[in-house]
């Protein structure tokens, strides 16, 4: 059977066998591309939107599927920002950090958040709920300050409403020290 | 006949125009006469004499850069077109706009664009993070095959166009047009070097041309109402209109279509509505994050390419980020270099480690811990990262708005010496 799981030749680690879904997708996205490497990043995307990060399993079975070696897609993945070679939490808080969310105060709206969360850039919280990273300008700097969560763009960003959405979670508002 | 080409259909309290509503409005008319009345020659002709410039940041004219695509019997039979939506220009917020407002009009100009060099597949490079963008033209695109406005054989005309949407996961450098060749062939996204142009040897070696979005929004209106009439919606020496955005403290941040050549005074008092209560214009940075400090005393010039590159600085995206008087510029300028410095893609020596330096440098600055020195170390880099010094333009266009500052902020920057802390820290 193809989905037999193989050893890699390139490191210990064992691919894992992607799911029927994952390849279904990939396919698609191989049918769209003259070479099979090109659809490299697409399949990552695909597999972190169902696995939530790429694992060093997930990336040597999309490795062997393209045909490329581990090395040369880790390559790629590495290279982008929004790959995940960690894992993160449910929910990925992508933050503005750029320049008019700089000039409209966004560094006290992520002072907030790292407060009521407990956790700095590239942490995540220890319920596995949130992971908070910031990005480059997202585009939206008419509405700053501004950050993507849960593939919504939420903008204008005051303490309160980081507030209204972290107690819509469920977040207690002690969690960070006082 | 619309004085806003490129957002007469634009609404954002609602959904943008589905196939049936665009059509309504006189959507893919220019297409379908293009198909049954005009060779690509012609189009091309049209398109160099509309005057229409790349929106892209360069401005480099639209039609002079597809007359470079090889062409007749010789030529290779597969060619690309490649949409840049990639948008990561730190304050700049045009394409969205465009995409999520009216996203059949950039599949009519891909059409276009395609029809001219004779492409018969076109990639939609776009930004990521941009998902509601994605599902729009996802959609229109699903749209327009099912009508037989995309697909072998549109019309009946022989012409075919396949649009293919590719996104991205987060990186500056794939903007830059052959960084996001290697992106899209699957390779890690470093330039390449030219020549050869992508015009001759792109996507897979074949020839391709690479374009914003802005600019191919562009064609539809162009062929509709024909040259002169694109000509005449400039005011002043270039053709057309433009997306105008700003954003910093002021009364109503936003983006507009105004005429090329509207002064930059009507931009931010009359659109933007001034400065918030409370807060004084110190500078701007009129087109996105790699442009040169302008100041008050710039604005009665005018949005054009040759207007601002005279004053210093360059029009680029057109989206003007303000710098009010109560904003540390020495901590904007910082952000911007912490920018640079991370979404350097480390190709090349000077802008990989001298970026690095200077954001080290700021972060100093901003702790108060900067020494005398720092300020001649800055100044030396706008000359090692500087034009011509660097593998592509990332570089040097961090550089810009670093030289500018320093000129213009010199005691800003002195103040932050040996002073223990930012003298802004808020
Ligand atoms: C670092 C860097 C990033 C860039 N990012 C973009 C971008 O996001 N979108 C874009 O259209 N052009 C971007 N450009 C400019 C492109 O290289 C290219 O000039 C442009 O897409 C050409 O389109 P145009 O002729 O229609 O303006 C970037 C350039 C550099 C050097
Ligand atoms: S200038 Fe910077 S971004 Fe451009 S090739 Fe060199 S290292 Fe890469
Ligand atoms: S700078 Fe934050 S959205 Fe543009």
């Amino acid at each position: 059977m193809n989905s037999q799981i193989i050893a890699s030749t390139a490191s210990k680690v064992v691919a894992r066998a992607l799911t029927e879904q994952e390849r279904h997708e990939i396919d698609h996205e191989l049918s769209l591309y003259p070479d099979k490497r090109a659809v490299g990043l697409e399949a990552l995307k695909i597999v972190q939107k169902h696995q939530g990060w790429v694992s060093d399993e997930s990336l040597h079975a999309v490795a062997d599927y393209l045909g490329m070696s581990a090395h040369e897609l880790d390559g790629v993945a590495t290279f982008f920002n929004l790959i995940f070679r960690q894992p993160v939490g449910r929910r990925v808080m992508l933050f503005c950090d750029s320049v008019s969310c700089y000039i409209m105060g966004c560094e006290n709206i992520k002072a907030h958040i790292s407060k009521r969360l407990g956790i700095d850039y590239g942490e995540t919280t220890a319920d596995g709920e949130f992971t908070l990273i910031p990005v480059p300008c997202l585009g939206d700097c008419d509405k700053a300050p501004v950050m993507l969560l849960d593939g919504e763009q939420q903008r204008r960003l005051t303490p309160e409403k980081i507030d209204a959405l972290l107690d819509k979670a469920g977040v207690p508002s002690s969690l960070g020290n006082e | 006949m619309s004085e806003r080409p490129l957002t007469r259909n634009i609404d954002m309290s609602r959904e943008p125009y589905d196939l049936l509503q665009y059509r309504q409005a006189q959507g893919y008319e220019a297409v379908l006469r293009m198909l049954r009345e005009h060779s690509p020659a012609d189009v091309l002709e049209m398109v160099k004499n509309s005057g229409l410039k790349g929106r892209g940041g360069a401005g480099f004219p639209t039609g002079l850069k597809w007359s470079f695509v090889p062409t007749g019997e010789h030529a290779p039979k597969t060619k690309y077109l490649v949409v840049n939506a990639d948008e990561m220009e730190p304050g700049t917020f045009k394409d969205r706009l465009l995409m999520e407002g009216d996203p059949h009009l950039l599949i009519e100009g891909m059409i276009i664009a395609a029809y001219t060099i004779q492409a018969s597949t076109a990639f939609i490079f776009l930004r990521g993070e941009y998902l509601r963008a994605e599902k729009l033209l996802r959609q229109a695109i699903a749209e327009a095959g099912a009508a037989g406005l995309l697909g072998p054989n549109i019309q009946g005309s022989g012409f075919g166009l396949d649009i293919i949407v590719h996104t991205s996961a987060g990186r500056y450098i794939c903007g830059e047009e052959t960084a996001l060749l290697n992106a899209l062939e699957g390779k890690r996204a470093n330039p390449r070097a030219k020549p050869p142009f992508p015009q001759v040897s792109g996507l897979w070696g074949k020839p391709t041309i690479v374009n914003n979005v802005e600019t191919i929004c562009n064609l539809p209106g162009i062929l509709r109402y024909g040259i002169d009439w694109y000509k005449s919606l400039g005011k002043g020496s270039d053709a057309g209109t433009k997306l105008c955005g700003v954003s910093g403290r002021v009364k109503n941040p936003g983006c507009w279509e105004l005429p090329l050549g509207t002064p930059i005074r009507e931009l931010l008092e009359e659109r933007a509505g001034g400065m918030s209560e409370g807060y004084t214009l110190r500078a701007f940075l009129p087109g996105g994050g790699s442009t040169d400090f302008l100041l008050p005393e710039h604005l009665d010039l005018t949005l054009d390419y040759d207007v601002i590159g005279k004053a210093g600085s360059r029009l680029a995206t057109g989206t003007m980020i303000v710098l009010d008087d109560r904003t540390c510029p020495v901590g904007m300028v910082g952000n911007l270099m912490r920018f640079f410095s991370h979404e350097s893609c480390g190709w090349c020596t000077p802008c990989r480690d001298g970026l690095p330096w200077v954001d080290a440098i700021f972060q100093r600055l901003e702790r108060g811990e900067g020494r005398q020195e720092d300020l001649s170390i800055l100044e030396e880099h706008l000359n090692y990262l500087g034009p011509g010094r660097t593998f592509c333009a990332l570089a040097p266009g961090a550089m810009a708005p670093l030289g500018s500052a320093l000129r213009h902020f010199r005691e800003d920057f002195e103040a932050h010496i040996g002073s223990g802390a930012c003298p802004w820290q808020r």
